[in-house]
C-alpha cells in the first residue's frame, strides 16, 4: 500500500498539522512516512499544503505533482489542486468558501462541511480532525486508534486532556462524509 | 533499535550534533536551515551534555569559532544555507589548510546572489571543487533522507577525525524541511580534556611542562616547505578518494538508462525509474553519497556492462554532470536535466528528459 496525497488550504487551518498526525500514526503502525511542506513566502502569503505519502514500502520522491488524494479547503487550492488528482482517485473537500466546486468526473469526490461541524463542536480549531476524520472514513490507511497513540506521542502531557475532543472530532468527520458523485 | 522519532531533516541533524558528542555548534540562522540552531536552543544541548551552542554575529564568525575550537581538538559543527556558504569559504580554506576536523552543512537553496529560499544543487561546484582559495578538497556526503541527515553528522565527524579534514554534508531545502521517520542513534559520550589531549597529538590543549609546543597554522613563508605540505595534503585526498567512495544502485543490475542524481533529486530520479519500468524501459539509479570522493571508477565500471545511456539531474543548470562525463568517458550518452533556481523537478519531467535527451536519440 501506498498513498500519496495532498493537503492544502489556508495558513492557521491546521493543514501542516493535520499532514504531521498522519504521519505519525503511520509511524504508530510501523509504516514509512514522508511530510514535504510548502515553506516559505507560500506559506507566509497565505497557502499553506503539505505532501504526505503513507507506504509499507520504502518511499522514493517526497515531492509529486499527481495525488491518489487531494484534502483541498480553499478556492486558492482547488484552482491549483482539482486537476492534479490521478484519474480514479479521491478529491475531499470542505465547501465553506468554495466558488468553483470541482467538476471532474473521473476522480471520485466527497464532501466535508468541517468548518461548520467544528464551530458547532464549540472549538474552530478541531476543524483539521474533522476533516482528517473524513479523510479516515474514504481511505482507512491508518487505523483511529494509532491517530490517537501518535498524539498521546506527538503532545506534550499537559495537552493530553484534549485528545477525547480530537477523538470526537474524528468521529465527527467520520460520520458526515458525504459523497458527491 | 534505536529511538524513532518523525522529525524535520534539520532538526534531525541537529540531534544527530547532540548524540554525536559534539562540543560546540557555531551558527547564524537563515532560511532554509534555520531549525538546526532552533532546535538546538530549544533542546538547550548545554544542559544535556555540556554541550555549547552560540548564535555568532556573522557566518564569518562562526566559521573562525570553529576553527579555534576544532584547533583545540573539539568536535565541532556549523551550518548554514548557500549565502552564509559562500561567507564562511575563507575559514574552511583555513581549515583545509591547517588541517583541522569539523562538520558542516549546506542546506542548498536558489542562487546566485540572495536567490531564492527555494531548495537548489546549484553548490556543487563550490562543494567539490573546493569553494575557497588553494588545491585542497573537503568530504562531501549528499543525505537523501532524513535518516541520513542523523546518520552523516555521526559518519562526518568520524571521517572529519580521522583524516583531519573538514565534512560538508550537501543538504538542500528539501531534505532540510521534510519530515520522515528517523531512527535516533545512541549518544557518543563527549571526550574529556585530558582524552583529546591524549588522543589527538596536533590539537592545541595547552602546553604542560616538558612537553613540545603544538602550532595550528595554515602559513609557512618557506615555499619548499609549503610545496611539501601541499604534497602531503594531496596524497590525504589520494587515500580518501580509495578509500571513501560511497554510492547506492538501485535497479542497476539490468538497466539500460541510468539517472545519476543525489540528495532530494536521487529521491525524485528513484520515483522516475518506477515510472519508466512500468513502462518497460529499463532504468536505474546511480545515487551519489560520497560526492569528493566521487564514485567515478565505480560509474564506469558499470557503463561497461551494457548501459546506453546517462542522465544526471540535478537542481543546477549542469555541474555534477561534468564530473559523470570525466568518469565514463564516452562509453555511453551522458545528458542533463535539472530545474534550477527554487524549482523542483517532478518526477514526471526527469522521465520525460530521459526520453527525449537520452532515448529519443
Amino acid at each position: 500500500m501506498t498513498e500519496e496525497m495532498i493537503i492544502a488550504g489556508f495558513g492557521g487551518q491546521g493543514v501542516l498539522s493535520m499532514g504531521k498526525i498522519l504521519a505519525y500514526s503511520g509511524i504508530m503502525q510501523d509504516q514509512e512516512v514522508s511530510w514535504m511542506p510548502s515553506y516559505g513566502p507560500e506559506m507566509r502569503g497565505g497557502t499553506a499544503n503539505v505532501v504526505v505519502i503513507v507506504s509499507d514500502e520504502r518511499i522514493s520522491s517526497p515531492v509529486l505533482t499527481v495525488f491518489d488524494t487531494a484534502i483541498i479547503l480553499n478556492q486558492q487550492s482547488m484552482d491549483k489542486f482539482e486537476k492534479s488528482v490521478k484519474p480514479g482517485g479521491v478529491l475531499i473537500y470542505d465547501p465553506n468558501g468554495i466558488t468553483h466546486h470541482p467538476e471532474r468526473k473521473d476522480i471520485i469526490i466527497y464532501q466535508i462541511e468541517g468548518a461548520r461541524l467544528a464551530s458547532e463542536m464549540g472549538n474552530a480549531k478541531i476543524f483539521n480532525m474533522v476533516v482528517l476524520g473524513a479523510y479516515l472514513k474514504v481511505k482507512p490507511v491508518v487505523q483511529v486508534e494509532n491517530v490517537i497513540k501518535g498524539l498521546k506521542k506527538s503532545l506534550p502531557e499537559r495537552y493530553h486532556k484534549l485528545i477525547p475532543m480530537n477523538e470526537d472530532a474524528l468521529n465527527m468527520g467520520m460520520n458526515n462524509v458525504v459523497k458527491l458523485n | 533499535m534505536g529511538e524513532l522519532k518523525l522529525m524535520k531533516g534539520n532538526e534531525a541533524l541537529a540531534e544527530a550534533a547532540i548524540r554525536a558528542g559534539a562540543d560546540a555548534y557555531f551558527g547564524y540562522p537563515i532560511t532554509p536551515q534555520s531549525e538546526v540552531i532552533e532546535y538546538l536552543m530549544a533542546e538547550k544541548p548545554w544542559e544535556r551534555t555540556g554541550m555549547v551552542v552560540l548564535q555568532a554575529e556573522s557566518e564569518v564568525a562562526a566559521i573562525n569559532m570553529v576553527y579555534g575550537a576544532a584547533g583545540a581538538g573539539k568536535k565541532v559543527m556549523t551550518s548554514s544555507s548557500s549565502p552564509g556558504i559562500s561567507l564562511k569559504q575563507e575559514g574552511l580554506s583555513y581549515i583545509a589548510g591547517s588541517e583541522l576536523p569539523c562538520v558542516y552543512a549546506n542546506v542548498v537553496r536558489g542562487g546566485p546572489g540572495l536567490g531564492t529560499i527555494q531548495p537548489s544543487q546549484a553548490d556543487y561546484f563550490q562543494s567539490t571543487k573546493g569553494g575557497g582559495h588553494g588545491d585542497y578538497r573537503q568530504i562531501v556526503l549528499a543525505p537523501a533522507s532524513v535518516q541520513e541527515m542523523s546518520d552523516f553528522v555521526k559518519l562526518g565527524f568520524e571521517l572529519a577525525f580521522k583524516y583531519r579534514i573538514a565534512v560538508l554534508i550537501l543538504s538542500d531545502g528539501v531534505i532540510g524541511q521534510m519530515m520522515e521517520k528517523v531512527e535516533l542513534f545512541d549518544p557518543i559520550p563527549r571526550m574529556t580534556d585530558e582524552e583529546i589531549t591524549a588522543k589527538y597529538p596536533w590539537a592545541t590543549t595547552g602546553k604542560k611542562k616538558g612537553t613540545q609546543r603544538r602550532i595550528i597554522t595554515s602559513l609557512d613563508l618557506d615555499s619548499h616547505k609549503m610545496e611539501e605540505h601541499n604534497h602531503h595534503l594531496q596524497e590525504k585526498y589520494r587515500i580518501i578518494s580509495e578509500n571513501e567512495v560511497r554510492y547506492e544502485l538501485i535497479d542497476c543490475d539490468d538497466a539500460e538508462y541510468i539517472f545519476v542524481a543525489y540528495g532530494s533529486s536521487a529521491r525524485i530520479a528513484q520515483k522516475a525509474v518506477q515510472l519508466a519500468r512500468a513502462k518497460g524501459i529499463k532504468a536505474g539509479l546511480f545515487r551519489l553519497i560520497s560526492l569528493f570522493p566521487f564514485p567515478g571508477k565505480e560509474m564506469a565500471a558499470l557503463c561497461k556492462k551494457g548501459v546506453k545511456g546517462w542522465l544526471a539531474v540535478e537542481m543546477s543548470a549542469g555541474q555534477m554532470v561534468e564530473d559523470v562525463m570525466l568518469s565514463v568517458k564516452g562509453c555511453a550518452k551522458v545528458g542533463h536535466f535539472g530545474r534550477y533556481g527554487g524549482i523542483v523537478h517532478s518526477p514526471e519531467e526527469v522521465l520525460h528528459a530521459m526520453e527525449e535527451k537520452i532515448i529519443g536519440e
